[in-house]
């Protein structure tokens, strides 16, 4: 009979693209990123075994614990911003502000860094850190008759974390503000004849229905910030130095700059392994059934 | 979109006085929303400012109007002792890069997105599950595997390979976006057709399609504006002049420390940014339910 082949042919049609392009560029990389990790593969691109060298390499290496340390500041601190104050900008342009085409017009100027290209913005931020006088920073210092100030060499990582954190924080103000919007109002009325303040209607109406929206964030903007970079790249390029490197642009910059394919690659394996133990925590916490639904409100 | 006013039908109830004292936490709101939100307006106004003009006073005030800064539009820019390729090519290849991207895109995810959404085959839980969990995978971590399968392929310096390896790291989250189209149709649609005697391909292309049609539309103008905002690939995958892409010309003339001219910059910045712009401007509501979309289906 024609009809298993039939039956079989549609999906295989229509999936066919699909699933060449992930195994391409997803599983074999993955495979092949485990591979690399145990080789001293270089320009040449020699695949020369050396067992567990590179990781040993990376324990001892004289930049390590700098590197680590920034990472981990880096991603405390711009875990912080996106969702404090995307809690904030999505509390204030969806519950306070009323009129859906202001709170409309504020979440559009907020998300204007965030379709920006990624060069645009940093020029931005460039600028504002300018270290001649015509920063923004420096103008500002002017004015009071203070000397000019190289804001990228002093104080690298505040730029960084301001940068991303200002990004990422639009993204917790779209997920924060839409759930807000969720929320039965008739609660709001409620607590509005109740004659409840302000402050107790954020307190326990708006940020107990926000549980899931909040931890979801949490970890997503936490798996994206572990492995991300461009945005350093781009601002500072991990300098002065190694005083704004991360671990994600370490394996970049020893693969693509010093060309240690097999070194970068542990270092990669090493953050991918990291984030794939927290999706999976992310997975078991959600749940797949909660992740594909809607609204998570009682 | 209904979720409006918490307020407007609880005002009836409260008397003046305490309208008033309600009053204060709106007025905080508003002020907390506009001073943190007129920094963002400003560094873009900046930009539109001072492309225009020879220089800024203090940083903020412009003098000199000119259109000096735009020269770049009709003749090449020096830099670094050589001249750059010219702005044309640049976005010449942008484009292409881009609208190939937008295509494969659509189509890899109009099919996929459909097969997961109503064809039944063995596996379909499995790929499902596969596919969502992608969206969180630390594709940028990958890099130097592609970089290696690239090279394999003959595609590194192509922008032909860099369409593909950006496809596949969107193709998850857009065949998931398209899936919920597809599941928002009615089965009945489709059975109607099938009664009629279309064949299934026939049903999904004549009928079914022209309803996500919005959808479609949608997410064809997202994927055309991150191939557009597109860095870190490029960046990375492409060497030559002559495939150069605007954010690299960008990024080029950024990274030139003897040319700090703000004003062809910020000139630069804003030409590559007019579609974004654009797009965002005309299509600010949809994609903002998109992105709402996505980001909650995740």
């Amino acid at each position: 009979m024609g009809s298993v082949l039939k039956k079989w042919k549609l999906p295989a049609i229509m999936l066919g693209p699909f699933i060449v392009l992930i195994f391409l560029f997803f599983f074999l990389p993955v495979v092949l990123i485990a591979i690399l990790a145990f080789t001293s593969m270089d320009s040449a691109m020699r695949w020369d075994f050396n067992g567990l060298a590179n990781f040993q390499k990376l324990v001892t290496d004289p930049n390590i614990l700098l590197i680590v340390k920034n990472t981990v500041i880096y991603v405390g601190f711009t875990l912080l911003i996106n969702v404090f104050f995307g809690l904030v900008l999505g509390i204030l342009t969806t519950y306070f502000i009323q009129k859906e085409s202001v709170g409309l017009f504020f979440r559009t100027i907020w998300m204007l860094p965030r379709i920006s290209p990624p060069v645009v913005y940093v020029l931005l931020w460039l600028w504002f850190f300018d270290p001649s006088e015509y920063g923004v920073l420096n103008s500002l210092r002017a004015i009071f008759h203070m000397p000019p100030k190289e804001w990228l060499t002093t104080h690298p990582m505040v730029a960084v974390i301001l940068a991303n954190g200002l990004i990422g924080a639009s993204f917790g103000m779209i997920i924060f503000s839409s759930a807000i919007k969720s929320i039965p109002k008739d609660l709001f009325y409620a607590a509005n004849v109740d004659g409840a303040s302000q402050w107790s209607i954020i307190k326990d109406i708006i940020i107990p229905a926000m549980r899931w929206p909040l931890m979801f964030v949490t970890l997503w903007q936490f798996l994206s910030l572990l492995t991300s970079y461009e945005y350093i790249l781009l601002l500072t390029n991990g300098g002065p130095l190694f005083e704004s490197e991360v671990l994600a642009l370490y394996s970049y910059h020893k693969a693509f700059r010093n060309f240690e394919f097999g070194y970068g690659s542990a270092i990669s394996l090493v953050l991918v392994l990291i984030a794939l133990i927290f999706s999976f925590i992310m997975w078991k916490l959600f749940g797949m059934k909660k992740m594909m639904g809607s609204s998570r409100i009682e | 979109m209904g979720a409006t006013s918490y307020r407007a039908e609880t005002k009836r109830v409260l008397t003046p006085v305490s309208k008033r004292k309600k009053r204060i936490p709106y007025i905080i709101a508003y002020g907390v929303l506009g001073v943190t939100t007129l920094p963002v307006i400003l560094m873009y106004l900046w930009l539109l400012l001072r492309s225009f003009f020879e220089q800024m006073k203090y940083g903020f005030i412009p003098v000199h109007f000119t259109l000096e800064n735009w020269q770049f539009l009709w003749s090449s820019v020096e830099h670094g002792g050589s001249s750059l390729p010219s702005i044309w090519t640049a976005t010449w290849n942008s484009f292409v890069f881009s609208g190939t991207l937008t295509i494969l895109e659509v189509i890899i995810g109009v099919m996929a997105g459909y097969a997961l959404a109503r064809i039944e085959f063995p596996g379909r839980q499995a790929l499902m599950k596969t596919t969502l969990l992608l969206h969180a995978f630390p594709s940028i971590a990958l890099l130097i595997a592609v970089y290696y399968i690239l090279n394999f392929m003959g595609l590194f310096d192509s922008l032909f390979g860099v369409v593909l390896v950006k496809t596949a790291l969107q193709i998850p989250m857009t065949a998931w976006i398209v899936k919920g189209f597809f599941d928002d149709v009615p089965w009945d649609v489709e059975w109607a057709g099938l009664i009629d005697g279309c064949s299934r391909l026939k049903v999904w292309f004549t009928i079914v399609l022209p309803l996500i049609k919005p959808g479609i539309a949608a997410v064809s103008i997202f994927s055309f504006l991150s191939g557009w905002s597109e860095f870190l690939l490029l960046y990375t995958f492409i060497l030559s002049d002559g495939n150069v892409t605007l954010s690299s010309y960008l990024q080029r003339l950024i990274s030139d420390p003897n040319l700090v001219n703000y004003g062809l910059l910020s000139a630069v910045s804003l030409f590559y940014m007019l579609p974004v712009l654009l797009f965002f401007i005309f299509t600010q509501k949809s994609l903002m339910q998109v992105s709402v979309g996505g980001g909650k289906r995740v």
